[in-house]
This record gives C-alpha cells, sequence and structure tokens, in this order.
C-alpha cells in the first residue's frame, strides 16, 4: 500500500510553511537574548527602523497587558507558575528567549536590523543547572517558584518498608542529558488579516491546531470563528513542532496590526535555542530484590530541568517518568519523588516517548545491575519479573494525564523471547566470547519497554460523498509526517466498500474540520482511525438508505461497488454516488439531509504498547566510538493497519533512540550559553551511523480491547527503549574494565572516559553525575 | 547593496535576473524562482536538504550565490519528474516508503540522481556513505537505501 501523500512530496509540489507567499508579506526576524539572565533596562529601535525596508519593530510594550502562554496538558499546579510571555518585558531568562521581532521587506534585511536595535541589559546572576537551582543561595528566576520548584510529585504504592526489607538492595544514580526532537523543517508560520472580514488566517500550524486556535482566539481577544488555520505539510514534529511558542502569537498579532502578512521561518540556530528542549533528569534509584533476582521494591528520586519557563507541556515529562518507570515488571512496592526545577535554559516540552525514554533506560540499567549483583544472565531477571498475561488489565498504580496507569492488555515475555529469537541470543552471546577472547569489546544490552499511546479524551471524523460523487475524510487529527492521510484513507475505504484512491482526505483545516484534538501521543491509529471508521460506518448506512429509496429495493440487498450502489446479484440495478448524494438533499424523511456522517471517538483511556529493544555492540577501546553490529525491535501495537508505515515508524524512531544515546546533546557551559546551535555541535546520526542490520519485528498478539480496530499506537516504541539497550550493551562490552555506565549519551569522549576511570562497577558515582541535594 | 545580472537555466528553462550578490542560489531558487521543493533545513550546509544539481554537479545551494551560478545549467526537485511520469529514484522512493514527512527528500533525490550515474551500480555501503551527507529524522534511513538500491537496478534496466 504506497501512501497517498507521496506523490507531491517527491516532485517538490508539497507546501511546507516557509512556503507561502502572499502579496505585501513582510518578513519577520526574532532579536533573542544574548544572556541567560538579565534584566531588560532599555530597547532603543531608532537604529533598526531608520534603515531601508524596515517596516516595524514590536515588542513587548507594543503588546500591552497580554496574557502569558497557558499550559496545554499537565495541569496540576493552581497557580500555573512560571508560563512564558510572548516577548519578554523586562527580564528574560534564557539564551534564544526572544525581546523584538522586526518586519522588513525581505528576511536578510530583517537581520541586518536585528544588528541594530539596541538593547540595555543588566546581567544577573545565573542558574546554569536545575541541580545548582536547589543550592541554597541560589538565585529565584520567578517570584512565583520560591526555591525554582514549581512542582514535587509523588507516587506510592505497594508497602514503603518493603525496600528496607529487602535481603538485596541495590543504590544508583543515573542522569539523561538534554536533547530534543529537531525535525528536519524548522518552525515557520506566515499570517495575514483582511480587514474587511476581519479575518486572520494562519499557515504554517501543526500538531494541535484546534486548541492552538482557542488558545490565540483568547490571547488576541479575537472570535474563534475569525480564525482560521491552515497546517500544510509538516516536515517532522516530534512532540516539540505545533505546541503554542511566543511566535505563534506574536506573528498573527503583527499581521492584525500593520494589515499586512507576515511570514517568520526559523533558522536553525534558532531552532536549537527556542524550539523546546527535553529530556533531562537526574535519578537517585534504589532497588530491592530477593536473590534470585525478583523485584521487591523499588524507590526513584529525581530531578527534572525544565528550563527557564513552564510551556504548554506544563509537568508531563516527569509525571508521565514516573507513571511508567515500573515499565513490564510486577513491583509491588514502587514510590517516586519528582522535582520539578527551573534553571536559565530554553524551557523544555515532550519529545517522542516523553518520560519513557528516560524512566527506560534508568530503569533497565538497574536490572542489569541486579543481574550483574547476582550473578545471573540479565535475561533470565527479567523472564523472573515480568508480569504475566493474565494478570491484565493491570493497574501499576500511580498515574499520569488525569488516568490511572492502567495496562490494557500485554504477553510482554512472549514479546521479550521474539527479541531474543530474532537476535539469536544464544548465538550472539558465543559470538561475544569468542569477540573478546580475540581482544574485542563486544557488548549486549536488553531494553523491555511499556509505552503508553492513544491518548484522547476524543477524535473527530466526518465522512461525505459529494455532489460529484466523490468521497471526503475530514479528520480532526494532524500530520506530523506519519502517512496519517494514507491509514485514514484504508480504514475509511474498508467500510464504504471504495478504493483506497477514491477517497482526499482532509485535515488541518480550520474552517472544514471544526472540532480535532490532533496529532501527538501516538493517537493516530488508536484514536483517530476508529473515529474514521466510524463515521465511515453512519455515511455507509446513510448511502444505503438512500439508494435504496432510489432503487425501491431493501437495504440488505444493496452492495457498494466502483462508487456505486448495486442490488446485490443485479449490476444493470444500480446507482452512482453521485445520484445518491444528490438525492440525500434532503432526503428520505426522518433522516438527517445529505451524505454526511460524522462520529466523535471517545479514548478515556490510554493504550499501552510494548516490546523489547536488544543491541549488540562493539566499543574501540582507543577511540571510544560505539558500533552498533546488530539491532532488533519487537513490538506490539494490537493491530497493524499499514505494516509499511509501522515498521517505518519504529526504525524512523530507533533513529532518534540511537541519537540520544550516543551523539545528541544540548550542551551549556557555566555561564549559561548554549553551545550547541547547529548541525556542527549537535549531531544527529546519518545513514552511516545506522546499524546495517536492523530487525523491526511487528506484534499483533494483543489487539487492545479499547477501540474496535485493536490497534494501539506506534509511533514512540522504537525510540523508547534504545538509551536502555544501547547503555547495556555498552556496560556489558565494558565490563571488563570495570566501568559503571550512568549517563547519556555515550559519546567517544565520554566511553573513553568511562574506561579510564574504570573500577569495581559500583564504585561512587561520577563527578559530573551531581548528587540530588536532600537524598541520602 | 550590490546587484549583479545573471542567466541561469533551471530545468530547461533559461531566466535572466538581477540579484543582489549576497543572495543565496538556494532563496534565489525559492523566492525568485518560485521553486520551493528545493528546502532549507539548516542554511550551514550539514543537512543537504536543499541539495540541487549544477551543470552536473550536486551542490548545497544555500552554501552557493545565486551569482556563482550565471551561465549555468540547474537541475531542482521540479525538473526531476518527465512530466507526471516520476523519476526511477522518486517511484523507487515511493515504493520502499523512502520519506515520511518529505522535507528532506528532494536533498536525498538530487544526491542520489548524481551519485548514481556515477556509480550506476553501487553496494549498500557505497549508498550509505553517498548519502551520508544528507539527514533525515523520520525514516532511519533504512527505507533510503533500499530505495538506492531498488532505483539503481530500475535506471541500469532502463539503459540496457
Amino acid at each position: 500500500m504506497r501512501r497517498k501523500e507521496d506523490p507531491r512530496l517527491l516532485t517538490g509540489r508539497g507546501k511546507y510553511a516557509a512556503d507561502v507567499r502572499l502579496p505585501g508579506m513582510r518578513h519577520a526576524a526574532v532579536l533573542r537574548s544574548p544572556y541567560p539572565h538579565a534584566r531588560l533596562r532599555a530597547i532603543r529601535r531608532d537604529g533598526a527602523l531608520a534603515m531601508p525596508g524596515v517596516f516595524a519593530v514590536v515588542t513587548a510594550a507594543d503588546l500591552g497587558d497580554v496574557a502569558r502562554i497557558p499550559l496545554r496538558m499537565g495541569q496540576r499546579s493552581p497557580a500555573n507558575p512560571a508560563l512564558q510571555p510572548p516577548l519578554a518585558r523586562d527580564r528574560v531568562r534564557y539564551v534564544g528567549e526572544p525581546i523584538a521581532v522586526v518586519l522588513a521587506d525581505s528576511r536578510y534585511l530583517a537581520e541586518d536590523a536585528l544588528e541594530r536595535l539596541d538593547v540595555e541589559y543588566e546581567a544577573l546572576p545565573i542558574v546554569p543547572d536545575a541541580l545548582r537551582a536547589l543550592e541554597p543561595g541560589a538565585a529565584v528566576l520567578h517570584d512565583e517558584a520560591p526555591g525554582n520548584i514549581v512542582d514535587r510529585l509523588v507516587t506510592t504504592t505497594g508497602d514503603a518498608a518493603a525496600l528496607a526489607a529487602a535481603p538485596v538492595r541495590l543504590a544508583e544514580r543515573f542522569t539523561v542529558q538534554r536533547h530534543t526532537g529537531v525535525p528536519m523543517e524548522t518552525r515557520g508560520l506566515t499570517a495575514a488579516y483582511d480587514a474587511a472580514t476581519r479575518v486572520i488566517t494562519l499557515w504554517g500550524v501543526a500538531k494541535v491546531p484546534h486548541f492552538n486556535r482557542r488558545v490565540l482566539a483568547d490571547l488576541l481577544g479575537h472570535p474563534e470563528h475569525l480564525i482560521h488555520f491552515i497546517e500544510l505539510e509538516v516536515g517532522g514534529g516530534f512532540g516539540v513542532r505545533g505546541e503554542f511558542y511566543p511566535e505563534d502569537f506574536v506573528v498573527p498579532w503583527a499581521a492584525r496590526r500593520f494589515g499586512h502578512p507576515v511570514q517568520w521561518v526559523e533558522d536553525r540556530r534558532e531552532h536549537l535555542m527556542a524550539t523546546n528542549h527535553s529530556r533531562q533528569q537526574f535519578h537517585e534509584v534504589e532497588i530491592g530484590v530477593e536473590r534470585d533476582g525478583r523485584i521487591l521494591a523499588l524507590r526513584d528520586r529525581f530531578v527534572v530541568d525544565l528550563g527557564a519557563y513552564i510551556r504548554t507541556h506544563g509537568v508531563v515529562v516527569p509525571e508521565l517518568t514516573a507513571a511508567l518507570m515500573p515499565g513490564p515488571y510486577r513491583i509491588a512496592s514502587y514510590s517516586s519523588e519528582a522535582l520539578c526545577v527551573l534553571s536559565n535554559k530554553t524551557p523544555t516540552g515532550t519529545y517522542r516517548g516523553p518520560g519513557r525514554y528516560e524512566c527506560t533506560f534508568v530503569r533497565e540499567r538497574l536490572v542489569d545491575l541486579v543481574a550483574r549483583e547476582l550473578g545471573l544472565d540479565p535475561a533470565d531477571v527479567r523472564r523472573r519479573n515480568f508480569i504475566p498475561p493474565e494478570a491484565m488489565p493491570y493497574d501499576v498504580g500511580g498515574g499520569s494525564l488525569g488516568q490511572k496507569t492502567v495496562y490494557d492488555v500485554g504477553d510482554y515475555r512472549s514479546a521479550f523471547e521474539s527479541a531474543l529469537d530474532a537476535l539469536g541470543y544464544e548465538a550472539a552471546r558465543a559470538e561475544q566470547t569468542a569477540a573478546r577472547a580475540h581482544g574485542r569489546h563486544v557488548g549486549i544490552g536488553i531494553g523491555c519497554v511499556v509505552e503508553k499511546a492513544g491518548l484522547g479524551p476524543w477524535e473527530y471524523a466526518r465522512a461525505e460523498v459529494d455532489a460529484t460523487g466523490h468521497v471526503v475524510l475530514y479528520s480532526g487529527v494532524a500530520s506530523v509526517g506519519q502517512g496519517i492521510e494514507t491509514t485514514l484513507a484504508q480504514v475509511a475505504a474498508a467500510e464504504l466498500g471504495v478504493s483506497v484512491d477514491d477517497i482526499t482526505v482532509v485535515h488541518g483545516d480550520s474552517a472544514s474540520v471544526p472540532y480535532g484534538v490532533g496529532g501527538f501521543a501516538s493517537r493516530g491509529a488508536s484514536v483517530a482511525l476508529p473515529a474514521a471508521l466510524y463515521a465511515a460506518r453512519k455515511l455507509r448506512d446513510k448511502i444505503v438508505r438512500v439508494a435504496a429509496m432510489l432503487l425501491e429495493a431493501a437495504p440488505e440487498d444493496l452492495v457498494i461497488d466502483g462508487r456505486r450502489v448495486a442490488v446485490r446479484g443485479m449490476p444493470d440495478r444500480s446507482v452512482a454516488f453521485r445520484d445518491v448524494a444528490r438525492a440525500a438533499i434532503p432526503g428520505p424523511p426522518g433522516m438527517d439531509p445529505g451524505l454526511t456522517a460524522s462520529h466523535f471517538f471517545e479514548a478515556p483511556k490510554m493504550t499501552y504498547p510494548y516490546g523489547t529493544h536488544l543491541a549488540m555492540v562493539e566499543v574501540d577501546a582507543e577511540t571510544g566510538q560505539v558500533k552498533i553490529l546488530k539491532y532488533v525491535i519487537t513490538y506490539d501495537v494490537g493491530k497493524a493497519i499499514n505494516p509499511m508505515i509501522v515498521d517505518g515508524q519504529l526504525v524512523g524512531a530507533l533513529a532518534q533512540g540511537i541519537g540520544g544515546a550516543l551523539y545528541e546533546e544540548l550542551v551549556y557551559d557555566d555561564a549559561g550559553q548554549l553551545l550547541t546551535t547547529s548541525f556542527m555541535d549537535y549531531l544527529l546520526p546519518t545513514a552511516m551511523e545506522m546499524p546495517v542490520t536492523t530487525v523491526a519485528r511487528i506484534l499483533e498478539e494483543t489487539p487492545t480491547p479499547l477501540n474496535p480496530l485493536g490497534a494501539k499506537g506506534v509511533g514512540e516504541g522504537g525510540s523508547s527503549g534504545a538509551g536502555a539497550a544501547i547503555a547495556n550493551a555498552v556496560a556489558d562490552a565494558l565490563a571488563p574494565f570495570g566501568v559503571m555506565v550512568r549517563s547519556l549519551p555515550l559519546s567517544p569522549d565520554r566511553v573513553l572516559a568511562l574506561i579510564r576511570m574504570g573500577g569495581p562497577e559500583m564504585a561512587p558515582h561520577t563527578p559530573n553525575a551531581r548528587s540530588v541535594p536532600g537524598n541520602p | 547593496m550590490k546587484q549583479r545580472a545573471i542567466r541561469v537555466t533551471v530545468n530547461g528553462r533559461t531566466h535572466e535576473r538581477t540579484v543582489e550578490v549576497r543572495r543565496t542560489l538556494a532563496d534565489f531558487l525559492r523566492d525568485d524562482l518560485d521553486l520551493t521543493g528545493t528546502h532549507l533545513g539548516c542554511e550551514h550546509g550539514v543537512c543537504g536538504a536543499c541539495t540541487i544539481v549544477v551543470n552536473g554537479e550536486a551542490v548545497r545551494s544555500c552554501l552557493m550565490f545565486a551569482a556563482q551560478v550565471d551561465g549555468a545549467e540547474l537541475l531542482t526537485v521540479e525538473g526531476l519528474a518527465d512530466g507526471e511520469r516520476l523519476h526511477p529514484i522518486q517511484e523507487a522512493f515511493w515504493e520502499h516508503h523512502g520519506l515520511q514527512c518529505g522535507f528532506c527528500t528532494p536533498g536525498f533525490l538530487m544526491t542520489l540522481y548524481c551519485f548514481l550515474r556515477e556509480q550506476p551500480d553501487p553496494t549498500e555501503s557505497e549508498i550509505r556513505e553517498a548519502i551520508s551527507g544528507n539527514l533525515c529524522r523520520c525514516t532511519g534511513y533504512q527505507n533510503i537505501v533500499t530505495a538506492a538500491r531498488a532505483a539503481a537496478g530500475s535506471l541500469r534496466a532502463g539503459a540496457s
């Protein structure tokens, strides 16, 4: 099944955010703070305004009394402290914070003018990271967040005394580095204002267009129905694109204020400092086990570095970290405490597998340490702890996103054994032994994952046949390049008895799709597709009902084929969709007029897809290079609507997971400057870094009972086990050196440092992994 | 700002324009000729999304000035298909799911267009090396490599 999207994308006809051209369009460039923390004493714009081609300069003073950008999810704290304003008014808190926007006749002129804006800064003491933010005497970033703490999330389940009573206890510290989604298309937005109709049109919106339209309407004080959002092609999302950012307010504000279309396209340097960062956490974790490896208790305390402001995701990433930390294992006693802390760095949000990439790394490293401590095969320790399929649905204790964590369905052991089988685990161990005998450092690492997907609360779809007999499916979902048009068409086509090519899919346009939630949280297959299924089913009923009237036949005797409705076995007694559509207005008495049907599919419970990652790596002990020899993922998606797309999601997510494990890091120096502002510094995996032997096994052993398709969602599981599996493999490879892998990424310099430090496996933590204050 | 008159043939059509000397070739194609199929992913020559063909060589159009292509023959993604008939490389990407969001795709297609003319029967590792200057954040490259091999096969079959 080839994708419907591809012909236009392959020929350069797809229109992305930066491809909009409007007459009279002004180009925006954003002045960003070079200081991590400073008071703004004055902004002088005369020099910039005097330049030819410069049209306007916008600062916070021009915006007036505009509210700060609200949360979209993760709403817990009553006061919503530390939200970000669209433009900094009197203080900046991270390098890259927007201060002013220049509008000019071209981007070139707008950037020239940025250099002529004269801003007076008064540098303030900085909080370089979340751990130092908690130290006594640290500068306070926001008055409403004393001690720089915005929230403390606590989860407890089971007997709190179980840990102390466990026969074997291990404690460790783990850190996951700051890194993020980095789609190949940077953000971009074009806004136009029609003074006659007062309609504001925005091109280049993404992910959650309907929610953002409401936010914009509120912030602008503009009627929602006079705001038109248009999505265009989306060059990758990964969680970061499409949240409501400062520019999402300023660009349409400027279009309305000045009456000219305004286009802003982020450059890559801006992207790396302005778009959400993610992942940075510091864990102190303790596990209690039986001598046979059975886990009795787990206690985690962690600090999450949220950056300088709370953006739209609130504290949802730490919440998800805590909720999914137990993973596929039965752990009777579990407690978690998360401190959500501010620092003078770019604000953070979700990135593909939010919380799960982090917690899977911590948990799976710990399980390997248990195996090592007890002299067991890490595979056997996992076998002794999996939640069995008959325990489903399984209440983990704790929750996230307003739901209890209840695994819907799963056979974790089966997905695990399938991965071992795909790798040839025993043979791989033998190969490892042989390699070691030749002085090669080969290691095998396991990362078992329980993901979460299918976040509701609902999705909307509408299916129609137009007066020319063409079928259109409207969906409230958003594209992030994943091929959702194709799978929506597949589901609707199967229901309607037409071909996929017969269906036009429309999404991301607020004028033709009145309701929608969007494209995130692996919700396409499990929430958007069922909505399409039911809308198409309702439409089919109407088609048949009207055709029955026209053909004077019983509805149950009718069949649909080739956009015609015929009496079964009598192809000459048939009627075309176009005639059915015309007869449907107003149609038979009692029927809602028109061949149109909509459906809201409600999804009050999330799905929990799962699987296992296996990495076989070789470490060059002289250069510190990690080469992935083989990689295996098994992933149970319940039902793969389009296996080609599912496979693409798994392997694509894996590339990002490998990036996080080995290469990617947003590095700040002690002065709060972001050092990784280009692709020479922030390293994405290329085709050379991806393992040549990659096996992605799609499992459909346990369809979810939560929707009629059985599909759980697939966007994230290819990533979330990669940090764990690769770290475990590197630790395994370097076991002869007695190294302890506590942090990511395992870049060559880090690997060499580990080898140099060496020593016994449970030696004190590395100096760069700071202690979490307040913890023993 | 200093201007220069240039004459350039893009996808078989000749254009005469006056450009600022600092105007990048990518911006010239996208803004002056409205050929927005050439994408900008980094504007510092790493990601390869803006790759086009200049006088038979794959180049990064973000790293060249429009003024440098005076008299040159250019091919962009818009010129790859023959009318509605896709080029075999495009066909192979479609068939083997060699793209997801599609943003980096034009750069990969143009890189491979040049590479497969130089090396019509490449090994997998030669393909990986050939595309190592193009970043993709969606696919994990596996299907791009598969598509490139398939494209090489159909180009060879077409040539014989």
